[in-house]
């Protein structure tokens, strides 16, 4: 008898509905959201308190602030007793703190012309889906415009690295259907002795479209930290990938190297890496040499954050599942595709917080080269700006300043790998 | 049915298998195994798990490596050569049981991709091959979703397509159907049935065994890395003769 109960047949299948209207309303949210318990209330109550409290001893720092004032005296006259920050230090050595004491001032819109550029060229490799393909051209031109921007010198110089660069591609080209590895190695010995012989023959170009050449000791400010910051990341990139390939190999010998490598530049801290480049190196070239110390520099950095960044990528190939080199081994791919066609584009998507954290990081450790003296823009603060009778016992607006500008430019590289990881988000579009 | 079974099988040698062993470690996987897969066959591996079913037709396109004995693919013999296994493995397709499609391509891409990076056919045209193989399986109009916005069936199919559109000769299945909802698996079975039809050389792996009482041309039972019994399915299924395959049939029909 109860069974006729359970016999039920639907006639007719229930159309989607919108689920139920999202409860709206200031005092509802209020109440869920800071009030909903007393120890919930009581936390509201004495975080606005602390809020409030920071605010007002903070507000009149800023808006009494002094902008315009030759030294910390005249400022403080200038204020009287009052709480205010001397921010005049900044408009004054504004220059200083961007580009260094020795950067010659009339040549500033060399730099500032290289940083516009940059980010034309970085465009199309940030948003390749909003700008033509074409600008990539510029994008590989760009280091070496931006290199006779900042240093200076005749044009020949860029021109015949540009001209070495596609002198070791084209030998590559040639020779890669031979065999892949030793292609890599005859391009690049290629390249370096197109390099050695064009270094004797540029006499003749030495006044050709010269610009006045700037030594690299006389570069400081926030555009060494930026230059150091975009030329390592956009090198240890690269160069992390093909370490964390090698490390995959089943070749021993390249295994072995990639291992070896990683692991004595991870067990190393950098700034030691940075004294070795600064002092030790030295002893190890041949007497006379004068190798750059930005370039010295930039090599140290850019090994080390390569060996984070290998790791990082590691970690993005092995959380692929087998079944992926497997579908790309039976469709008949090589090595070289199926890393660049099918493994590498969803390793690396996966590694984007990774590589973003090693980035970031690796921007704000360029300012440790303050220690090797370097004048970037933390090397600024404590020497020049801080030592001068003017400005001296001015930390809080300089060292905000410092924060205010690595904030920026660190928040705006975490927003943007936010939105690539969004935009490479394939499952729930 | 009757079509599928008439379709006419050549003498033409597809896949060569003499004397083939193979170990993991100290295990062995596979031993002594002999097959002679002729063009236009249609055979059904069954064998329960751990039998070495897999990893047999994963030894013919090179995915694993045979230790002993020789292995020869439409008259290419594989050796350690990677260009003989790069061609060897654009003749023969694959479909695995967890699709394997790329999760970051389209379908249309899926399916281009070898194509045009192994057979270097120009973009235009291998589009073109793309959709006539995805209107085969049926689901031309998902071919800009991405693979993750289909169901199981449906990559299923997508991944036969991307297979097709390498024009193979020979079709591997390794249990194309085990990780799909009942529902899904006859799309996919009738996919493979009308490939059958057309005579493709097909070699599956399956527990589905109306698909191979209905398809196959010949059944091979595989127990502990060896081939135990092999017949026509008719014979095979009423008539089995080791008392192994009595065993495994009576428990996957039992119920």
């Amino acid at each position: 008898m109860v069974q006729e109960h359970f016999a039920f047949v639907r006639s007719d299948m229930l159309p989607e509905a919108p689920p139920p209207a999202a409860e709206t309303g200031i005092v509802k949210w209020l109440r869920e959201n800071l009030f909903s318990s007393t120890a919930n209330g009581i936390l509201t109550v004495v975080s606005v308190l602390v809020v409030y409290q920071i605010v007002t001893s903070a507000a009149p720092w800023f808006f009494n602030g002094v902008w315009d004032s030759p030294s910390l005296t005249a400022c403080r006259e200038i204020l009287d007793g009052k709480t205010g920050g001397c921010f005049a230090v900044l408009s004054e050595r504004w220059n200083q703190l961007l580009f260094g004491f020795k950067y010659p001032s009339e040549l500033y819109w060399r730099p500032g012309l290289a940083f516009v550029l940059l980010f034309i060229a970085a465009a199309p490799l940030l948003f390749g889906n909003i700008f033509p393909r074409k600008m990539l051209i510029f994008t590989g031109l760009y280091p070496f415009i931006a290199f006779w921007l900042i240093w200076g010198g005749p044009v020949s110089t860029p021109i015949f690295a540009l001209l070495g660069v596609l002198f070791g591609a084209f030998v590559y080209s040639k020779m890669v259907k031979t065999s892949a590895g030793i292609a890599v190695v005859v391009s690049f010995v290629a390249a370096l002795v197109f390099w050695i012989v064009s270094g004797y023959l540029s006499g003749p170009f030495a006044n050709v479209m010269a610009l006045e050449a700037i030594p690299s000791r006389d570069m400081g400010g926030f555009m060494i930290n930026l230059m150091l910051g975009v030329i390592c990341v956009s090198l240890s990139i690269p160069l992390g990938i093909l370490l964390a390939l090698g490390r995959q190999s089943s070749m021993p010998i390249i295994k072995w190297i990639c291992v070896v490598f990683i692991e004595f530049i991870r067990g190393v801290p950098l700034i030691t890496l940075l004294f070795v480049a600064n002092v030790v190196l030295a002893y190890f070239l041949p007497p006379g040499t004068n190798f750059d110390l930005i370039l010295r520099v930039i090599i140290m950095i850019t090994m080390f954050s390569s060996a984070y960044i290998a790791e990082v990528i590691r970690g993005g190939l092995a959380a692929l599942p087998r079944g992926q080199y497997e579908a790309g081994d039976s469709l008949g791919l090589d090595y070289a595709q199926s890393m660049q066609l099918i493994i590498l584009p969803q390793a690396l998507k996966i590694s984007i917080p990774g590589i973003v954290n090693v980035a970031v990081g690796l921007f704000k450790d360029t300012t440790l080269v303050s220690v090797i003296s370097m004048f970037d823009i933390v090397g600024m603060i404590r020497g020049p700006i801080l030592s001068s009778a003017e400005w001296n016992g001015v930390y809080w607006e300089l060292f905000g300043f410092a924060v205010v500008l690595f904030f920026i430019t660190c928040y705006g590289i975490s927003q943007y790998s936010q939105w690539l990881e969004r935009q490479l988000q394939t499952e729930h579009r | 049915m009757a079509a599928v079974k008439q379709s006419n099988v050549s003498d033409e040698v597809a896949v060569e298998i003499n004397n083939m062993n193979k170990w993991y470690g100290s295990f062995h996987v596979l031993r002594d195994i002999d097959l002679t897969v002729y063009q236009g066959e249609r055979i059904v591996i069954a064998g329960p798990s751990g039998s070495g079913k897999s990893t047999l037709i994963r030894c013919i396109n090179a995915l694993e490596e045979h230790q002993k004995g020789s292995i020869t693919v439409d008259g290419t013999i594989l050796s350690n050569d990677l260009k003989n296994i790069d061609k060897i493995r654009s003749e023969v397709g694959m479909v695995f049981q967890h699709f394997n499609l790329f999760p970051h391509l389209t379908i249309l891409e899926n399916c281009t991709l070898a194509p045009i990076w192994v057979r270097k056919t120009p973009k235009k045209e291998a589009e073109e091959i793309a959709m006539h193989f995805l209107e085969k399986v049926k689901i031309p109009e998902q071919a800009d979703k991405f693979p993750g916005q289909l169901s199981g069936g449906q990559q299923q199919r997508v991944a036969i397509a991307r297979s097709l559109c390498m024009r193979p000769r020979i079709m591997l299945f390794d249990e194309p159907t085990s990780a799909l909802d009942p529902e899904m698996i006859s799309e996919v079975l009738d996919t493979m049935i009308e490939l059958a039809e057309e005579g493709m050389t097909m070699l599956c792996v399956t527990h589905e065994m109306g698909f191979a009482r209905k398809v196959a041309n010949r059944v091979i039972f595989m127990d502990q890395g060896q081939i135990v019994e092999q017949n026509e399915p008719e014979e095979f299924f009423n008539n089995p003769q080791s008392e192994r395959t009595k065993l495994f049939l009576s428990q996957i029909l039992g119920h």
